[in-house]
């Protein structure tokens, strides 16, 4: 498998994503390039991560600026053809700001950046970023964001809602986020937005390794011959 | 414009220090030359009251790589790396625009870093601020928060440890100290040090503009009513900026082109030029007209004074600064060469053709005034003896409470989870623990780091408080499992002209230099910040002791009970809490409102001892949880440990007095918890240290008392709301 991390001016979760797919990852062959954002075209990568941080400093809007990369025209290609595509944190904001997912991320309800480990529910299995998981399974991810809390209009929260596409749902909702959506998925189950950092849970030196099994998923579903894409 | 008394004045120079000026020139300055020499003769940036006291401070051991002098310090950590670390103050700032202000302090810390090749890797602060009962205050608290979240979670360093404490004294002078540490290869380093006769002298990053005009001139005076009038000086952040800067930084130093490189900051293109001219012993040329700027019309004089934040000047190999404008170019960074370096020593600036000031590098950055500031008794007002009638506590558990949820004592996560602390995925252990440990990927080794001062004990003497900052830090440091191995201070203090003020300083600086010599952890730098009064009044005298320790990767054991029935260790034992000494700690301040006596005791000796033990315990897996003494003494401390969801049951066979028993705050103790007791006190035997089994832990409780009489009873989840809800609490009414 071979992610490619997007590297926007002032992202700054790219090394950890990296470092988590290459040097913590274990087992089949796993390998994390970075693909700089103004590259065209992201050669023969098996899934697409948009890393955390703050792209273009956050100005205007989270992810307002980064989604005009030239390289979102080739992730946005990507994603049309069934390539796997997480967006953590900015990388969410991003992809909800290119139209890949819908809503939005608004500031926290308190109006203050958290930094902190949270509790979240994994809501379903079915999706390849979630494979590996358990319907109902607990992980203990860090958060470390401004600007999480996921609004949408309720008609568009009941469709992800029925369409099962809440991957990860908030226990203790940080943020305010609506009916505590952590994580969602697009309707071809082929994209997926989270606030929560998987990247930073992948080593037992930084107190959890939960992270690391949506990493799994995705190393699994690129790996497996018949993509793991239903409906 | 002719150079008038009047003007000599507004430039904070006296009339020796011009007459030195004009005999190092040979002439009378021009007013663009008065202006470089006013900023670069500056107490921030000439260190001229302080600095023959701090050739008294130990800057040599066999870790430190480089010493006091470059824009950080560096030290060896195996493996063919090194950590490049430092401390500084954004105290005047920080009162005058609190968010802007802190966050350019962030800023201006973590280009000293990066500018030596080392990519940050953490950042801790110390604050104080005036009580939280003062909305003005709780305003300041807020912003510089929010300024220091702004910055450091943008730029992409975590936030990882800090103090917090609240005292009157700071209420016109709030203390803002950043502390940064980076890491690179030891043959990565870059030096600020010019060179090459006709290498281009390169300008990069953001533009200049006319923010933040003698803002070391600024940080360099006392506050009167006016200052609040001094808002422009204060600079403008961007973190965004910043960490493009650093990515093209480290980019560009790869390519082998740069032969030297500092940060703009206290006195921007000035101090930058003028300093890397002098270290190197050349001359620099510049031509304003090609500086990158952000305003029209800006005058020679306000263009070298100008501190915009997030510029760097770098010289290169001459034909080869197109490698170094390629990188900055994919990085949409401004490069230009604005200079050349020359042969004859002199810093020359041109501007519209013509010379505006030519000055010899050496007399701005080296021959800066030295002052031997008289000196007499470090002022103090407390009384010496205690008050002839200490009242005894009327409900120890209500004490206890008291202090845990008080300002100085209580949980300060609502400050720390608006950092991000975790970003970098090297985060062993973060805020909210004695001390933080950041992994170096590339090593195995782990990085632990303290940020410590007591202005209380140092106000009552400066030179054993002094000392005892030094002490904590190398306990929080040892209590992870570290080796101390170095160290950086921020000296706050108020205005060096009155004697008394100076003696607290000499006495401090004194004091450090006596412990860091014991502790072996040299000083590689740091920062003084005087000055520090408002309308007269001044700090408590406030050194900021910042130290560094080198472990093997691994997790330190919490600080928290992780299970009933383990045993209580208090190894260092009780020591001896006596009424003299009683008057410095929490328990006086807080409960008594007091303040008498001296600081605690330290035995210095006693205390090494305790280091070397407790990193034997945590080496042979003994320890399932430690968490040292310090502010509030051993109640405070047991607290701390029961905020999980384990207590503990203490007995306690003291000679003194509960209240002394319980919250003397003695140094060099440190509670643990284990199965394994008798392993433990054969370990401290050894070490000549005492180690006594003082109870159990057990659910939900925490039971503290003698023989006969229970002293405290609480429930675990009540000191933790009290530690927890002070501070939200506080500051959700601001």
């Amino acid at each position: 498998m071979k992610v490619g991390v997007i590297v926007f001016p002032g992202s700054n979760c790219d090394h950890d994503a990296w470092y988590a797919i290459n040097e913590n990852l274990r087992g089949k062959q796993r390998k994390a390039e970075f693909i700089w954002h103004q590259s065209a075209n992201l050669s023969d990568v098996d899934a697409v991560l948009l890393p955390g941080g703050f792209s273009y400093g956050d100005y205007l809007r989270c992810g307002a600026i980064a989604r005009f990369s030239p390289v979102m025209n080739a992730v946005k290609k990507f994603a049309a053809d069934g390539g796997l595509v997480l967006g953590v944190c900015n990388g969410f904001q991003i992809l909800v700001e290119a139209g890949l997912l819908p809503g939005a991320l608004l500031r926290n309800q308190d109006l203050r950046f958290i930094c902190r480990h949270v509790r979240l529910r994994v809501e379903t299995t079915n999706s390849p970023f979630t494979s590996k998981l358990e319907k109902g399974q607990i992980l203990r991810l860090p958060i470390a964001h401004g600007e999480g809390r996921y609004f949408a209009d309720a008609r568009t929260l009941d469709e992800l809602e029925a369409e099962d596409r809440v991957a990860l749902r908030y226990i203790d909702n940080p943020n305010g986020s609506m009916r505590n959506v952590a994580g969602i998925l697009n309707r071809g189950r082929n994209v997926m937005g989270m606030m929560p950092h998987p990247e930073r849970a992948c080593d037992p030196l930084m107190g959890s390794v939960d992270g690391l099994g949506i990493l799994e998923s995705i190393l699994e579903s690129t790996l497996s011959a018949v993509p793991a894409l239903t409906q | 414009m002719t150079i008038t008394p009047e003007l000599i004045e507004q430039h904070q120079l006296t009339t020796d220090e011009f007459q030195k000026i004009v005999s190092l020139l040979g002439r009378e300055p021009s007013y663009t030359e008065l202006g470089v020499f006013s900023v670069m003769w500056s107490e921030h940036c000439s260190y001229k009251s302080s600095r023959i006291h701090l050739k008294k401070l130990p800057t040599q051991g066999k870790y430190v790589v480089q010493g006091p002098g470059e824009n950080a310090g560096i030290i060896g950590i195996g493996g063919g790396w090194v950590a490049a670390f430092k401390i500084e103050s954004h105290n005047h700032p920080s009162y005058i625009e609190p968010f802007q202000g802190a966050a350019t302090g962030v800023g201006g810390i973590l280009r000293d870093i990066f500018t030596m090749g080392a990519r940050p890797i953490a950042v801790m602060d110390s604050l104080r601020f005036g009580p939280l009962d003062n909305p003005r205050n709780r305003r300041i608290l807020d912003g510089v928060v929010s300024g220091i979240a702004h910055y450091g979670n943008c730029f992409g360093v975590p936030t990882v440890g800090g103090e917090c404490v609240f005292e009157d004294c700071y209420s016109g002078n709030p203390l803002v100290n950043v502390f940064a540490l980076g890491v690179c290869k030891e043959n990565e380093i870059f030096y600020a040090r010019a060179s090459g006769i006709g290498n281009p002298v390169i300008y990069v990053g953001a533009k200049t503009g006319r923010d933040g005009i003698h803002g070391a001139s600024m940080a360099s005076a006392e506050f009167t009513e006016e200052s609040k009038q001094k808002r422009p000086n204060v600079q403008v952040g961007d973190p965004f900026l910043e960490k493009l800067l650093l990515e093209a930084c480290i980019e560009a130093m790869k390519t082998g082109a740069i032969v030297a490189i500092q940060d703009m900051g206290a006195a921007g293109l000035t101090s930058s030029s003028c300093e890397m001219g002098s270290r190197g012993g050349v001359g620099i040329d510049l031509d304003l007209d090609r500086v990158p700027q952000r305003e029209s019309g800006m005058t020679a004089y306000e263009m070298l004074l100008s501190e915009s934040q997030e510029r760097m000047l770098l010289v290169a190999e001459k034909g080869r600064e197109d490698e170094v404008f390629q990188v900055f170019r994919k990085w949409a960074l401004d490069a230009v060469t604005i200079g050349v370096v020359t042969d004859d020593g002199k810093l020359r600036i041109r501007h519209h053709g013509a010379v505006v000031a030519e000055i010899p590098n050496k007399a701005l950055a080296d021959e800066a005034p030295r002052y031997h500031r008289p000196y007499s008794a470090p002022y103090r007002k407390a009384p010496m003896g205690p008050p002839t009638h200490i009242p005894a506590s009327k409900d120890l558990s209500a004490d206890l409470l008291r202090l845990v949820g008080s300002p100085d004592l209580c949980s300060k996560r609502w400050i720390w989870e608006q950092y991000d602390y975790t970003v970098r995925t090297n985060t062993i252990t973060g805020p909210g623990s004695d001390a933080a440990v950041v992994r170096v990927k590339e090593t195995g080794v782990s990085i632990a780091m303290s940020l410590d001062g007591n202005g209380r004990y140092c106000y009552l003497d400066p030179r054993e408080g002094a000392k005892l900052a030094v002490a904590e830090c190398c306990r929080n440091l040892a209590t992870a499992g570290a080796v101390p191995v170095a160290a950086t201070n921020n000296l706050n203090f108020g205005n060096p002209e009155r004697p008394e003020i100076m003696a607290q300083l000499v006495e401090a600086i004194e004091g450090i230099a006596e412990a860091c010599a014991y502790f072996e952890t040299p000083i590689t730098g740091g920062n003084v910040s005087l000055y520090n009064e408002t309308l007269g009044e001044g700090i408590y005298p406030t050194p900021v002791l910042g130290i560094v320790g080198l472990m093997k990767t691994a997790i330190p054991p919490p600080v928290q009970f992780l299970r009933v029935g383990a045993h209580v260790i208090l190894l260092g034992g009780l020591r001896e809490n006596h009424a003299l000494r009683f008057g410095s700690t929490e328990y006086a301040k807080v409960i008594l409102n007091q303040l008498w006596g001296l600081p605690p005791q330290l035995d210095m000796a006693y205390e090494k001892r305790v280091h070397a033990c407790i990193r034997e315990v945590l080496e042979s897996g003994l320890a399932e949880s430690a968490h040292d003494l310090s502010d509030g003494g051993l109640g405070v401390a047991l607290a701390e440990c029961c905020t999980g969801e384990i207590g503990a049951r203490i007995q306690l066979n003291a000679a003194d007095r509960a209240e002394f028993t319980l919250f003397g705050e003695a140094p060099s103790r440190i509670l643990v918890s284990t199965a394994d007791p008798d392993r433990i006190h054969e370990i401290a035997l050894r070490f000549d240290i005492e180690s006594v089994t003082i109870g159990a832990t057990m659910g939900g409780r925490l039971q503290i008392g003698d023989e006969t009489i229970p002293w405290i009873d609480v429930a675990t989840t009540d000191l933790k709301q009290m530690s927890e809800n002070t501070l939200p609490k506080l500051l959700h009414t601001a």
